[in-house]
């Protein structure tokens, strides 16, 4: 199939369709807004379930209930839209029905701004709503990389009964690229188990998050961790580049970590044996393999446009092993690849000490400018 | 040996298909059971037990599908109609019913209710409206009235600082999208009959793809009264039904004109 310019938003909503989406909702909110409009035309002309949604709670609570039907659904948003799906994410997750979420990120907190952002970090990663539960979460850095992952998302969240997050941010949702989308699938709905149909045949179904039997509910955290375990064990996604020789490693996800391989290609081109490492699986993040690249580094540089929030997570992985850098750009400041060059030279010529706080240090340097 | 204690051709009162044998944990008294045997009794009458799928509410009825014989899903506060929206566009030939009360659909839910009418979703919400909040303890809700005493309005609801009760049916009357919408009562046994006829047009309504229907039932709730289950009927129909009048608030050309 050739290749064919498309915007990113309008791309993950194709490649939706592609991967058997039965049901979209949705609620208007920059810098998503393609996914919906695309959608409302492209779903109908299929047969296919859309809604535009009078607000975010409802957009949830009805793909929460399609996801009930064991339908392949999603929903898009953007960050204090994301905020406001937060009830019925954890219900979704308490009931353990599987939905995909496309997160096109902006700047914040609050109304914030229409700018690329990766301050939802923590939140979609986290969990974000109330209750014990872990989200899978794919943080793709190009367009192409996020149709691709389209299906993957789906296929997980089927999988492992969960919410699979396509983590973006505004820049990947509104910029165009040349990409290959795959073959459209055939919607296939497969008899579950557990899904509500109608109980036509069989047993009756009964599909809720409330469990007042308390010693039933710890059963359902574990139930919720065990499959959350299996994903930790069979689910981590990651790119690397020029790390064979790589004595400092410069760690981002999305386009953080997609400026930071233009900067390591040019710190290449200078002779430092600089290389990139980009998990794609936020969560579960890949801790071993950040744990296993301390061994060749002298020091990691970490960026992100946030505040340090998967710095947490490598920092984790390294254990004041080796020393870390941090640079971040916040609320909608996109960094440009000349700042990461000047911060992999810092680092190359003082990497510091494994006991230095990168964060500190980081906020120091950005008040002194 | 099975004992025949009454014979077929005798029988007039039985348990409905649609129920199971689950005893509820309604107090004594309160109507939220007559309520689910209404529907229980029109999905069997229907034929359609096997292809209904209901959503429960956050609220006394948040165990309903431990009596309702049919697929369930329990839906977070107020949000029972975008779920159903949710489910049923995705099988639009089942059916598809929530089960609300009046803090769920007029306070927290309002919205979903409003628009889930306006978009004219062929679903069915059954609205148990007892001016108070049950499961929590008798506080105020949406549809308490003026003066009227609960755990969080003491003095009576003053109506200068709290507001005034939500007149859900009529509200709802006025979208376009509604193709049923009724209000009964629960009192008597005649306006039972009555009910159980109103739920039966609103699932036709369904059935029939005529857009959004929707039985509000004035109901009782002694416990949260503080009054006993007799005195509590008597409280419905002298104080309630002057404050929420029954009657046919909206009922499509279509619907008028369906037969079963």
């Amino acid at each position: 199939m050739a290749r064919e310019m498309w915007k990113g938003n309008e791309a993950i909503a194709e490649a939706a369709v592609r991967a058997g989406l039965e049901a979209y909702f949705g609620y208007p909110i920059t810098p998503q807004n393609e996914v919906l409009e695309y959608l409302s035309h492209r779903m109908p002309e299929l047969g296919r379930a859309f809604v535009q949604a009078e607000s975010e709670p409802a957009v949830i609570n009805m793909v929460y209930g399609a996801a009930c039907t064991g339908a392949r659904v999603m929903t898009s948003s953007s960050s204090p839209g994301i905020s406001l799906m937060q009830e019925g994410l954890s219900y979704i997750a308490g009931t353990e029905v599987p939905m995909v979420l496309v997160n096109v990120m902006r700047g914040g907190p609050g109304l914030g701004n229409i700018a690329p952002s990766q301050g939802d970090y923590n939140q979609i990663c986290k969990g974000g709503g109330h209750g014990d539960y872990h989200p899978i979460v794919l943080a793709p850095a190009s367009i192409q990389e996020a149709v691709d992952l389209m299906p993957v998302a789906f296929e997980l969240a089927h999988k492992y009964l969960n919410i699979c997050t396509i983590l973006i941010d505004g820049s990947i949702g509104q910029m165009m690229e040349p990409i290959q989308l795959p073959e459209m699938q055939p919607v296939v709905r497969k008899e579950y188990g557990w899904a509500v149909s109608g109980a036509k045949g069989r047993e009756r179904h009964i599909l809720t998050s409330i469990y007042l039997d308390v010693p039933t509910e710890e059963k359902t955290n574990l139930r919720l961790l065990g499959r959350w375990r299996e994903a930790q064990a069979n689910e981590i996604r990651y790119k690397e580049y020029f790390l064979d020789d790589a004595e400092y490693v410069v760690i981002g996800f999305g386009t953080a970590g997609r400026i930071a391989l233009s900067a390591v290609r040019a710190a290449r081109a200078q002779g430092h044996k600089v290389g990139l490492f980009r998990p794609i699986s936020v969560n579960p993040f890949p801790y071993k393999r950040v744990e296993e690249l301390c061994k060749q580094a002298k020091s990691f540089l970490v960026v992100e446009m946030n505040t340090g929030q998967m710095l947490k997570d490598v920092q984790a992985a390294v254990r004041n092993r080796i020393p870390m850098r941090f640079y971040g750009r916040l609320g909608g400041v996109m960094p440009f690849p000349d700042e990461f060059i000047q911060e992999i030279q810092e680092m190359i010529k003082n990497p510091g000490k494994p006991d230095d706080d990168p964060a500190d240090l980081w906020y120091q340097r950005m008040m002194a400018r | 040996m099975a004992v025949t204690i009454v014979n077929p051709q005798n029988l007039v009162y039985a348990r409905p298909k649609g129920f199971t044998d689950t005893p509820t944990h309604y107090c004594p008294g309160c109507t939220h059971g007559t309520a689910h045997r209404l529907v229980a009794e029109v999905l069997e009458e229907m034929n359609i037990l096997d292809r209904t799928i209901g959503v429960a509410p956050v609220g006394c009825a948040v165990f309903a599908y431990n009596y309702i014989d049919v697929d369930f899903v329990e839906a977070a506060h107020g949000r029972a109609p975008a779920m159903a929206t949710g489910i049923k566009r995705v099988l639009p030939d089942r059916v598809v019913f929530s089960y609300q009360g009046d803090g769920d659909l007029a306070s927290i839910g309002m919205a979903e209710t409003v628009h889930a009418a306006a978009r004219g979703e062929n679903i069915t919400i059954i609205f148990i409206n007892n001016a108070i909040y049950g499961m929590t303890g008798g506080q105020m809700a949406p549809t308490t009235l003026p003066g009227m005493k609960t755990t969080s309005s003491p003095n009576g609801r003053d109506v200068e600082t709290q507001g005034y009760p939500i007149r859900v049916s009529e509200m709802l009357a006025t979208l376009d999208g509604a193709g049923y919408i009724v209000r009964r009562s629960l009192h008597d046994p005649k306006n039972i009959r009555l009910a159980k006829k109103a739920i039966r047009t609103a699932f036709e309504t369904q059935v029939h793809g005529l857009g959004f229907s929707m039985v509000e039932l004035l109901s009782t709730c002694n416990t949260g009264w503080g009054v006993t289950p007799v005195e509590s009927l008597t409280w419905l129909e002298e104080h309630m039904i002057p404050a929420f009048p029954l009657g046919d608030y909206k009922i499509a050309p279509a619907v008028a004109a369906l037969k079963f």
